[in-house]
């Protein structure tokens, strides 16, 4: 494999297929990051910009954008091949299915283990409150959803400092089976960690990781991808062939860590949870104005309801956080769900429980030169003198702003606004044939042809 | 460059917009972020101060090579007392006021401690200047 440095290079896990993509710009204009433009007729993600939210396949109306994968085939490279299972995973299904026909399906489809992200949560926890102790600033940012981390790190780089350099309960895990499963004699390279992940943004965590760290996950399965599956072995099985789940059972923490709240309940001061990847933007901007006062921490999630919302969930999300409600509370309160899980084992993966630094990347600098940053800065405020200020994103740009953004980068020019290109017409000072160009050079020559196969025409579905 | 920005006075919805915007134009500018938050901290204060007591207001923003200066004018009823005014917990505001969070009395004097020059004149019974100066690079004062 490539050296690949994951402070430079960002891998995305989401994809625009381009023979689906009709450029309708509803990613492009949903987009918090302004990560997307139209050429040729279709979206394209600028990879420095884009945080793997999932915005842009939430809001896709031809399903053009598509989440990448490792080949489930992979599995079978290892002895031990172990599925690390997120509790929303269980919570997706009916009440009715139980966990232990759940194992099942993963044990039929390959996987020779079958382990919860959440049972190192306690130990996370402690995690938490040393770093609390530790360091000064607030309020704290969890790391949780790693779409959040890296829109700090391009929008709110001043806030970068306010992350918590704490590792997940997913990373922590997944060392901590490798550790178990060392101790019970299969060596780590017999074994392959694979993570069934409701999200892009974890897969992106994973194949490029902040804060000075190497995932030790193997690969990544799609949630969407395993449900199929295992509702096709549920339909074919009958439930007496179930093996039992005996161990292995999270407590109340671990079931609700992921949903809104899981984290925030924990902190004993004030603590704000919030969910929605525009509402996190909102908060953010309060926290930069110093306008929240004594807030100590910040549960942020890209996903409305957590990780119950993520794009590769099957069921309902408000279902899924209500089935995982119900179970926490028949856990609460008893003597075990009040133990610390783990986090007092004789295998100890806590010395791993800390990040490196989290690097800010400013994407909106217009220039590293300050002096030329100036000089762009009064040219983009020019062009928007000129450019119509609505937003129409027929330049193939979500706003004027970002149009003006670009042709100061020289990226774009300012006949790629048909306003200003109707006008330039006008005055001779653009051809008609060159204006036509313009605009097949953003969206493709087939754009104005009569097109019956599209969403609302006369050839919707065939 | 200069920037120029109108407040109103009695809109708490919508104090700390000059902030906001100010903050963007640090971004694409590539201030260091460490200054850029003084600067955004000062400002929302000053602006939060502007709603919070004058009828209106208006923001000068002036950026060359070294610094960033605020200029804030206002009309309304002025300070009489500034030194006293400069008082960490000294408020002249309302009650309603302090019951959406604001007038808590530390508005100017994290203005002075978020950035590098602060002058403040006023008229009792017509308005005040703030004038404010911050510097990009923390020794160049």
């Amino acid at each position: 494999m490539p050296d690949k440095n994951p402070h430079t290079e960002f891998h995305h896990a989401l994809r625009v297929n381009k023979n689906a993509c009709t450029g309708c710009t509803h990613c492009m204009t949903v987009c918090q990051t302004k990560a997307i433009r139209v050429r040729n007729g279709k979206a394209r993600i600028i990879a420095n910009r884009c945080v793997d939210c999932g915005e842009c396949y939430k809001v896709c109306p031809v399903s053009a954008i598509s989440v990448e994968q490792d080949d489930l085939q992979m599995i079978f490279d290892y002895e031990a091949r172990v599925i690390l299972i997120p509790s929303i995973f269980i919570g997706q299904f009916s009440h009715k299915i139980p966990a232990s026909s759940i194992y099942s399906a993963l044990k039929d489809i390959g996987f020779t283990h079958v382990f919860q992200v959440e049972n190192t949560v306690d130990m996370v926890l402690e995690a938490y409150s040393e770093y609390r102790q530790k360091n000064e600033i607030r309020p704290l940012i969890s790391s949780f959803c790693p779409a959040i981390v890296r829109l700090i790190q391009v929008r709110f780089p001043s806030l970068v400092d306010n992350i918590m350099r704490v590792n997940p309960p997913i990373d922590m895990s997944a060392l901590y089976y490798l550790e178990q499963l060392k101790a019970s004699g299969i060596p780590a390279e017999k074994t392959g960690l694979f993570y069934a992940t409701p999200c892009a943004a974890k897969i992106a965590a994973i194949k490029s990781p902040v804060g000075d760290t190497e995932s030790v996950i193997t690969g990544v399965i799609n949630m969407n991808f395993l449900y199929n599956k295992i509702q096709r072995y549920l339909q074919n099985t009958s439930a007496e062939k179930n093996m039992p789940v005996t161990d292995d059972l999270l407590n109340s923490r671990g079931i609700l860590w992921s949903l809104t709240r899981g984290e925030a309940v924990h902190c004993d001061k004030r603590a704000l949870a919030v969910d929605g990847i525009r509402n996190v933007t909102e908060i953010l901007e309060d926290v930069e104005n110093d306008k929240l006062g004594s807030v100590e921490f910040l549960e942020l999630r890209a996903c409305d309801e957590g990780c119950a919302g993520g794009i590769l969930m099957t069921g309902n999300r408000f279902l899924t956080v209500e089935r995982l409600r119900k179970l926490a509370s028949e856990h609460a309160g008893s003597k075990e769900d009040k133990d610390k899980k783990l986090s007092d084992r004789f295998i100890n993966v806590k010395e791993h429980s800390f990040l490196g630094n989290i690097e800010p990347r400013n994407i909106e600098k217009l220039d590293e030169d300050f002096n030329v940053a100036m000089k762009k800065m009064a040219r983009k405020r020019r062009m928007m003198c000129f450019l119509p200020g609505f937003d129409c994103g027929a330049c193939g740009a979500p706003d004027c702003q970002t149009l003006a953004e670009d042709i100061v980068q020289g990226r774009a020019q300012i006949s790629h606004c048909v306003f200003l290109q109707h006008q330039l017409v006008k005055q001779n000072l653009l051809s008609h044939e060159k204006a036509g160009k313009i605009t097949e050079e953003i969206w493709g020559n087939e754009r104005l042809e009569k097109n019956c196969n599209k969403i609302g025409a006369e050839d919707e579905n065939y | 460059m200069q920037y120029r920005f109108k407040i109103a006075g009695g809109d708490f919805s919508n104090a700390g917009t000059v902030a906001s915007s100010v903050k963007k134009i640090l971004r694409q500018l590539n201030i260091n972020h460490t200054v850029s938050k003084r600067i955004v901290i000062a400002l929302y204060e000053a602006e939060v101060n502007v709603v919070a007591h004058a009828y209106s207001g208006l923001v000068e923003i002036d950026i060359d090579s070294e610094k960033l200066r605020a200029y804030i004018a206002d009309k309304g009823p002025g300070i009489p007392d500034i030194p006293k005014a400069m008082e960490e917990g000294f408020s002249t505001a309302s009650p309603q006021v302090r019951e959406m969070g604001f007038g808590a009395g530390m508005g100017l004097s994290n203005m002075k401690r978020n950035c590098d020059i602060l002058n403040i004149t006023s008229e009792p019974g017509t308005g005040t200047n703030v004038e404010m100066i911050t510097y990009f690079k923390p020794d160049a004062r």
